[in-house]
């Protein structure tokens, strides 16, 4: 299996197995993903499973799983097309409504362009797939423009000068 | 006006560079097309019926003389030796080559330039009055709130790949030349009775194929909450707004869909979460972004000026007919804007030469604190001119052609490009303007109609605005011809109104002599010289222009 998982440092394996809506519950231990769907309609069913993570679709609601968060260390947001952006609206309310600090991993249609978006919006963990993109990020070219007119979801963006919101990323003072 | 600081031009040419290897991983096969397209709309790169198209963003429709003759040569070097302002107060080129615009881009970058955002879904170029800052019945000066939306929104991270398109626009007077409803945000400068500046917000207006008329969610939202409630449109917007349906996928559908009072309820929510938090527009960010707005020193009018001008006015009946239909009213005592109409008779609207555009230049520079405005009608501005100056700028204008005295009359006509450049035009719209133009071309008689805005779409996208022209044509195709549908009695102003459907369509041989048909109607039955079109059809309703048109009612 390919390391596929980009972070900060690095490709990761992937060690979430998607447990698919109409599948049975699993009897054997293991790390699964379950859609937010299926896991708000009983959130009792999943007592059983000591490691579970919430795959959240185009157009769920997240704020239905405040008073869950505690047992996920993972959320995974998925682009059904890179074009969708209700995912950013999401992963800013788990991190900044719902405070949120396990991994937030975006899932699907994940492209070079969208990533440094996506880490504006609380992303931290990227499922990439697409070759050119794996290739650029193996590089370290993020494409990214790297100065800020507005706050978003991560608290360790620097002022960049005196100016309301103008911003640089973390570890990039200027 | 706004002037870049450090942060500024490093965050431009950052986006130039990213947009150059966008380019380049595009070209090398990294990106497909599809991947592509929406990254080069963000940055105003569309794919047009011959060519590349590249819209530049002009904030507000604010400029100074070094930015306009750098559009000037960029028409020369890379485009055809003009270019094309548009109903978005922007500047398009239509012929420039895809490897070529990363270096356009880099050249606008030297005075302040770009194209974020002039098109894709995102938030687009923010507008206001192109009277601002000018206007004698202005409650406050529009830009710097134009320009705080335009910095908080480039490149946002949330709301770069929205439903669809997101248009803002400011205003600073009652009466309203922004069109802001029609927009997707309107906003309304005002003052509560301690002299506070705030905003009416309007939410949800659109023209395209589903016109709407935005509906008021705030009377009295307080300035420094502007940016906090704008982020909560913006992200029950993004949130809720259809995806199924690009065509029903404006705010405005989720307004009429959801109601009113509903959304109105869902804005308040978010914004009561994101409210006193860090968007809040701090006192000092108002004051520091207003300074670059400062009004020029103006000149005191001397004694004696007045009747000069008067005097001047007196001895050339074209001058006097300039300064009766292109001069407005200015706050400032013997100074005046000054309508620099981009239509002159037969002409394709807003089309400017690279020759053209330096002789505003000069002018602006000459006699106008250097300073520009380009208009949604597409017509440019010299903001603040000195009434005394005006026969001399008049008469250099006239030397380039762009002395039109038609500012707001029948030949002041918006038209989108239509078939002549547009990819999804159904029809012709430029020659249709052209030849309305020409039928109505006597000075006499134009006069004698008086205010009437006529706007033409090639396509049911309607981006020539014909839902609020008083008179609009909208350009279809029925069974391989182009047929041309009428509809009147609309308004962009603070009374909007969508045109009403008068009848089925004319052909394009026959659409200049309904529109004859509809203003002769017009002057039989106003009541006097001062009851202009649109109040004359409100008054009478579409009965006597449906009987002349088509002999019933
Ligand atoms: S209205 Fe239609 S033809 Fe005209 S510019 Fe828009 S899309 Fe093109």
């Amino acid at each position: 299996m390919q390391a596929d998982i980009y972070k900060e440092n690095g490709f990761f394996l992937d060690e979430w197995q998607l447990l698919e809506d109409e599948q049975a519950l699993p009897t054997e231990p293991g790390r699964f993903l379950v859609s937010l769907e299926r896991f708000v309609a009983a959130p009792e069913a999943f007592a059983s499973l000591p490691e579970i993570a919430i795959l959240v679709r185009a157009g769920d609601d997240v704020t239905v799983l405040a008073p869950h968060l505690d047992r996920f260390t993972m959320v995974a947001i998925e682009f059904a097309a890179f074009s969708d952006g209700r995912g950013y609206s999401s992963a800013r309310l788990l991190r900044q409504r719902l405070c949120y600090h396990g991994e937030l991993r975006a899932v699907g249609d994940v492209l070079l362009d969208q990533i440094p978006l996506m880490r504006r919006c609380g992303f931290d963990a990227f499922k990439v797939v697409h070759e050119p993109t794996r290739r650029a990020l193996e590089t370290g070219h993020l494409a990214e423009v790297p100065l800020y007119l507005q706050p978003a979801a991560r608290p360790d963006e620097q002022p960049a000068g005196a100016r309301a919101w103008a911003r640089s990323p973390a570890g990039l003072a200027r | 006006m706004y002037r870049y600081d450090e942060f500024d031009e490093s965050f431009v040419s950052s986006r130039v560079a990213q947009f150059r290897d966008q380019v380049r991983r595009r070209l090398s096969g990294d990106l497909t097309e599809d991947q592509f397209k929406p990254l080069r709309l963000m940055n105003g790169v569309y794919l047009q019926l011959h060519a590349y198209m590249l819209r530049v963003a002009i904030p507000y429709g604010t400029l100074n003389a070094r930015q306009m003759r750098k559009l000037a040569e960029v028409a020369r070097t890379y485009d055809r030796g003009y270019g094309h302002f548009t109903t978005r107060q922007n500047i398009q080129f239509n012929w420039p080559r895809l490897q070529d615009v990363p270096d356009i881009l880099a050249e606008l970058a030297e005075v302040e330039m770009h194209a974020i955002q002039t098109s894709g879904n995102c938030i687009r170029n923010v507008t206001a009055d192109h009277f601002a800052g000018a206007a004698a019945d202005e409650v406050a000066d529009p830009r710097p709130y134009a320009e705080i939306l335009r910095q908080w929104s480039s490149l946002h991270p949330e709301f770069s790949f929205l439903p669809r398109k997101f248009k803002i626009a400011v205003t600073g007077a009652a009466h309203d030349r922004a069109a802001v409803q029609v927009h997707d945000i309107g906003l309304q400068l005002m003052r509560d009775e301690a002299g506070a500046i705030g905003f009416t917000v309007f939410v949800g207006g659109g023209l395209g194929r589903t016109p709407m008329v935005a509906r008021k969610v705030r009377d009295f939202l307080p300035e420094t909450d502007l940016l906090a409630y704008t982020e909560a449109i913006l992200r029950v917007y993004n949130r809720y707004g259809r995806r199924d349906n690009k065509y029903k996928a404006r705010v405005k559908i989720l307004m009429h869909e959801t109601g009113l009072e509903t959304l109105r309820a869902d804005i308040e929510r978010e914004f009561q979460e994101v409210r006193s938090g860090v968007l809040d527009l701090p006192k000092a960010e108002v004051d520091r972004i207003s300074a670059y707005f400062a009004p020029p020193p103006f000149v005191p009018e001397q004694a004696g000026e007045a009747d000069a001008f008067a005097r001047a006015l007196a001895s050339d009946p074209a001058l006097a007919t300039f300064a009766e239909r292109n001069l407005a009213p200015h706050k400032a005592p013997g100074y005046a804007s000054l309508t620099i109409s981009l239509k002159p008779i037969g002409e394709a609207p807003g089309d400017a030469s690279a020759e053209q555009m330096e002789l505003v230049a000069d002018l602006a520079e000459t006699f106008g604190h250097d300073e520009i405005r380009v208009s949604h009608e597409q017509n440019l501005v010299l903001p603040h001119v000195r009434k005394a100056d005006v026969p001399e700028i008049f008469r250099r204008l006239r030397g380039a052609g762009l002395a039109e005295a038609n500012a707001g009359l029948i030949t002041d006509i918006i038209a989108c490009p239509g078939m002549d450049y547009c990819a999804l035009a159904t029809a012709r719209s430029i020659p249709v303007a052209q030849r309305i133009s020409e039928r109505f071309a006597a000075s006499g008689r134009q006069r004698e109609i008086g205010d009437l805005k006529v706007k033409i779409s090639g396509c049911i996208n309607a981006c020539g605005h014909h839902h609020v022209g008083h008179i609009g044509i909208l350009g279809v195709e029925k069974k391989g011809e182009e047929y041309y549908q009428i509809t009147l009695g609309g308004s962009g102003d603070e009374n909007t109104s969508i045109g009403q459907i008068v009848g089925r369509g004319f052909s394009y041989d026959g659409i200049v002599d309904a529109v004859e048909t509809v203003v002769d109607t017009y002057l039989g039955l106003r009541q006097s010289p001062q009851e202009d079109f649109l109040a004359a059809y409100r008054r009478v309703g579409d009965t006597p222009f449906k009987e002349a048109l088509y002999g019933t009612a």
